[in-house]
């Protein structure tokens, strides 16, 4: 390769660390033999020590590290051992303590990308030994770097006002800093407001959730902007600037008293597809519950008699505030607030379960959805908490839960959402208790983890419930025998007895899956993070960090993350809020400096790196006709590089030379007494 | 429109009007037929389950015959029965997917000098072609005698809509497709949650107690949805559904009187075609009484009946695409 680097390397002083990682590494790799090859082998390339040792990252690993800088004077370390995800901190901490700028620590992982994927002794210790050559090659041609020091504003913005989002909140706000919270909908609440009950211990949601509500609504340090959405995210960790469309309520809140006189003289009445989850009605001047936070109605325009045919008022007339609090002439708003760090809990939606015309939503009149049900179990939902057929009297004599609606299929979501059993079994308690009537669940599997569930499970059993283990083929309303008439038949296979069996019901409740918002993609976008395949969004780890995503700011929390039930919820609100408050308390925030940059001199301005770019770093400047890279704002992973035509952007610890010179360690490399260029020939196997 | 036409046994039989009316549209449409030459039996349902590979062989010969038809680009078959429809289609998928199946097939096929290549040919089910290709549209700007005042229950039955195939035109579970194109010929169509249960097939010969009751159980639905009649695309289902409707009723003591009629036979009516030439009156259960009912007038909008105060509402459904 005629751009490899040929002089400098000799010049360092390279210490060459080999890690056994118990027998993770050492399992499989010969890593005394490795570390003797390089220190023999890679001498001329400026090796001066080479080691192997059992815990690289324990305390005395590191230390050898330090005292190897200080006695032997080295200039530049690799470390061979797991991936730089878990330990490159580790190492360059420790170089950094004895005088070594951390950023010329190169690691190079032969467990994960050897001993973990390969079972061929031989070959992988020659790919661990062609990987190390890289690392050599490639570090002589590091450089020191400062890390990029962000202050962090204090203010947070949580987005959703859901338990997860009002959670996130509270914490923050509580301990002393400033929080802005964006909902969507009038009211904050989200879905958890619109249950009845919560599982296992069956307290009544709104009772443990108001509270909550109310403590956003008056806290000093929030500012609640409901109706509101975020249009633009601007900037970068500490100083992101956020645009936000505070829609035009057409009520005036500052002199609404909330006394609700406009809804009760509305003329319109719809159904409520939003809170009620079409179960109820609404007035098109409307507060989505009673205990709406804040409490202050909207004027919903679509179905609103003056917007649609420009007369009515009778919100306005009947407004006995002075002045009037109805304006009809409010627009929306665009405000922008600048904010440090971001808390993204927007939830999830449920599963359309018109998407399965065989159990019959949408065709046949008693099969609900278990959102439905909650409002049909909700004491202010629309019967009063009676548990009614569709014609609003009838108490069924039969139910039939459905367990897995659009979860754990191939054919909607492979995924299991989690809550649907213990919400199903919650669900048959309550037709039990309010209707006495005989209750079938029809699950897959029971899933009852977690504290107090399964008790809750056996208490249902013991209530006597029935349990039918298969997957229902359909609900139909086709009887063929006088028992069916009348009645809604659940046809499924009994896995247990291995029989077909048709069982009548009166009402069926369908346990729909939990998917994500259908804007996910385009929310993540706005705000620089990513989806997963399935529509949630990512985090940065999935055990080990949970609430941070791959952009530094961006946390997330709740549903939006994966389906969960409330404790899991509440518990990612409070870490996501945990994360925020000591990245406020440090005041600002070192970032790593592998960053791209731009030559001027080269760029063409064709603007081919600017809508490339997933964190939004890229911008252009007009004035000066060239592209210009945030740094703050840039994580560094080299696409625009990539892209570039005129070769003018370069990413540090990336630049041409590091990379060619790693290609040429592990292609070129002369091992084992075999000629230079047979370790490629000899690692094929390996390698395919 | 011009493609490979596989008529199959039936329709030379049993199914007759079901071959005269889907002649009889077709030109309205701007469909050409050309009649596969020298076609053989597809081995209907049975063969499959007998001996494996002379029946892919069979169906390959049919494939092959296609195959050679040259129409503009790909090869386009057209089976307006179910069973001829699944196994042309399914043979052409295995061969595809089973390189194995695909070299057996075409030694034998060698026999007779034919050679099928997998994927070569495009193998459609007639109301495929109808919905998809000459679209509801077109179909709507043909009806010159609206079928108002008909009620009709759509039958599927459980060949054309299996999930395996290449490409399910419609919901496997729940189709819909048959609904629509009726709906666009002026008939009021009934919800029909049987519409891909199964007619009872071939057991009409093995265990005829089963055929029986599959069958009172598909004439049941259709008379609890006050159906004037049962619109089917099959040769099968019609056979069993129509002419064992006399059974049922003297085995179960009903009294349906259910006529059982192919879609395109509707259409050619709705078309304004005379009915000597849709093969009206080949069924066993008289049509004439079900088709007096249709109006010339459309009937007055359904009256919504105004829910009662207390009932809850109903989840709206998505408009049709």
């Amino acid at each position: 390769m005629s751009t490899a680097p040929s002089s400098s390397k000799s010049q360092e002083r390279i210490g060459v660390y080999v890690c056994h990682c118990g027998s993770n590494i050492a399992g499989l790799v010969d890593v005394k033999d490795v570390a003797q090859w390089a220190g023999r082998e890679l001498a001329e390339d400026g090796v001066v020590i080479a080691r192997d040792y059992q815990f690289m990252c324990s305390n005395l690993g590191q230390e050898l590290i330090e005292a190897d800088i200080k006695e032997q004077g080295l200039t530049r370390v690799v470390v061979a051992a797991c991936s730089p995800h878990l330990h490159e901190a580790t190492f360059r901490t420790a170089c950094q303590r004895a005088g070594l700028n951390p950023y010329l620590c190169e690691m190079v992982s032969i467990r994960e990308q050897v001993s973990w994927v390969h079972t061929d002794r031989d070959l992988a210790t020659a790919k661990a030994k062609a990987l190390i050559a890289g690392g050599v090659e490639r570090v002589a041609w590091h450089e020191p770097l400062e890390p990029l020091i962000v202050p962090i504003n204090p203010t947070t913005l949580v987005v959703g006002g859901g338990i997860a989002g009002i959670q996130a909140a509270l914490e923050i706000a509580d301990s002393g800093y400033p929080v802005i919270l964006v909902e969507r909908e009038p009211s904050i609440g989200g879905h958890m407001a619109q249950f009845d009950k919560t599982f296992p211990t069956l307290d009544c949601a709104a009772c443990i959730l108001t509270p909550k509500m109310v403590a956003v609504g008056s806290h000093p340090n929030i500012t609640l902007l409901t109706y509101s959405e975020v249009e633009r995210v601007d900037g970068y960790v500490g100083s992101f600037l956020v645009t936000i469309r505070k829609k035009a309520r057409y009520v005036n809140a500052e002199t609404c008293t909330g006394c609700g006189l406009c809804i009760e003289k509305c003329p319109v009445r719809v159904v409520d597809e939003v809170f009620e989850a079409g179960l109820g009605y609404r007035k098109a001047v409307y507060r989505s519950f009673p205990q709406a936070v804040p409490k202050y109605p909207v004027i919903d325009t679509e179905h609103c008699t003056y917007f649609q045919r420009g007369k009515c008022k009778a919100c306005q007339i009947f407004c006995p505030t002075q002045p009037k609090s109805i304006n009809f002439e409010q627009k929306d708003e665009i405000i922008q607030v600048e904010v440090g760090n971001i808390i993204l809990a927007t939830g999830y939606e449920l599963f359309d379960c018109r998407r399965i015309p065989q159990y019959g939503y949408g065709r046949l009149a008693n099969v609900y959805t278990s959102l439905e049900f909650e409002r049909l179990c909700n004491a202010a939902g629309p019967t009063g908490g009676e548990v009614v057929l569709r014609d609003g009297v009838t108490k069924p004599k039969t139910v039939g839960i459905i367990h897995c609606v659009g979860s754990r299929d191939s054919k909607y979501n492979s995924y299991c959402s989690v809550i649907c059993c213990m919400q199903s079994l919650k669900f048959a308690h309550l037709v039990k208790e309010r209707t006495g009537a005989e209750v079938y669940n029809f699950y897959i599997d029971m899933r009852t983890p977690f504290k107090d569930y399964d008790e809750f499970y056996q208490k249902v059993l013991a209530e006597g419930v029935h349990f039918v283990r298969g997957r229902v083929a359909e609900v139909t309303d086709a009887a063929r025998h006088p028992g069916e008439e009348g009645k809604i038949i659940v046809q499924v296979e009994d896995t247990l007895i291995g029989r077909q069996r048709r069982i009548p019901v009166d009402m069926v409740i369908l346990s729909a899956a939990l998917e994500p918002r259908r804007d996910a993609q385009e929310v993540a976008h706005k705000f620089g993070i990513a989806c997963s395949a399935n529509g949630w969004f990512i985090e940065k780890h999935p055990k080990l960090d949970p609430v941070a995503t791959m952009t530094e700011g961006i946390f997330i929390a709740g549903c939006a993350q994966g389906p969960k039930d409330i404790p899991a919820t509440v518990a990612q609100g409070a870490a996501a809020a945990a994360r925020v408050i000591g990245r406020i308390h440090q005041g600002h925030l070192a970032l790593e400096p592998v960053r791209a940059s731009v030559i001027a001199e080269r760029c063409s301005g064709c603007r081919i790196c600017n809508n490339l770019c997933p964190f939004n770093a890229i911008s252009f400047r007009e004035d000066l006709g060239v592209t210009e890279i945030n740094p703050a704002l840039c994580q560094g992973c080299g696409t625009c590089v990539a892209a570039c035509p005129a070769g003018a952007i370069t990413g540090t610890q990336f630049s041409n030379e590091q990379v060619f010179a790693q290609i040429e360690g592990l292609l070129m490399l002369d091992f084992s007494g075999a000629p230079r260029g047979a370790a490629v020939r000899m690692l094929e196997p390996a390698l395919s | 429109m011009k493609y490979g036409y596989y008529p199959g046994c039936s329709l030379e039989r049993n199914a007759i009007a079901y071959h005269e009316s889907a002649m009889a549209v077709a030109p309205l449409l701007g469909i050409e037929f050309v009649e596969v030459e020298d076609w053989n039996c597809c081995g209907a349902t049975e063969y499959m389950s007998v001996h494996m590979l002379p029946a892919y062989a069979l169906i390959g010969r049919n494939l092959a015959l296609a195959a050679q038809h040259q129409l503009n680009g790909k090869p386009r078959l057209v089976a307006p029965c179910s069973a001829c429809f699944l196994n042309l289609a399914k043979t052409d998928k295995y061969m595809a997917e089973d390189p194995r199946l695909a070299r057996l097939v075409n030694e034998a096929l060698a026999a007779g000098g034919l050679h099928y290549k997998p994927g070569s040919v495009q193998v459609r089910h007639l109301l495929h072609i109808i919905v998809e290709d000459v679209g509801y549209e077109a179909v709507a700007a043909k009806v010159v005698k609206p079928l108002y005042n008909l009620r009709v229950a759509p039958y599927y039955g459980c060949l054309i809509v299996r999930p395996t195939l290449q490409q399910p035109f419609d919901n496997p579970e729940y189709p819909t497709s048959l609904d629509r194109l009726l709906r666009v010929l002026g008939a009021k169509v009934v919800d029909f949650p049987v519409k891909t249960h199964c007619c009872g097939g071939h057991m009409t010969q093995i265990s005829e107690e089963t055929a029986l009751e599959l069958i009172r159980r598909l004439l049941k639905n259709a008379a609890d949805y006050g159906a004037d009649m049962i619109v089917t695309l099959c040769p099968m289902c019609q056979l069993n559904l129509d002419g064992y409707q006399e059974q049922v009723n003297r085995r179960f003591g009903t009294d349906y009187r259910i006529p059982v009629l192919y879609f395109t036979q509707l259409m050619g009516l709705a078309f304004g075609l005379p009915p000597e030439i849709l093969g009206f009156g080949k069924e066993f259960v008289d049509a004439g009484p079900a088709l007096a009912k249709i109006g010339a007038e459309p009937p007055p909008p359904e009256k919504k009946e105004r829910p009662p105060k207390e009932a809850l509402p109903m989840p709206a459904m998505p408009a049709e695409r």
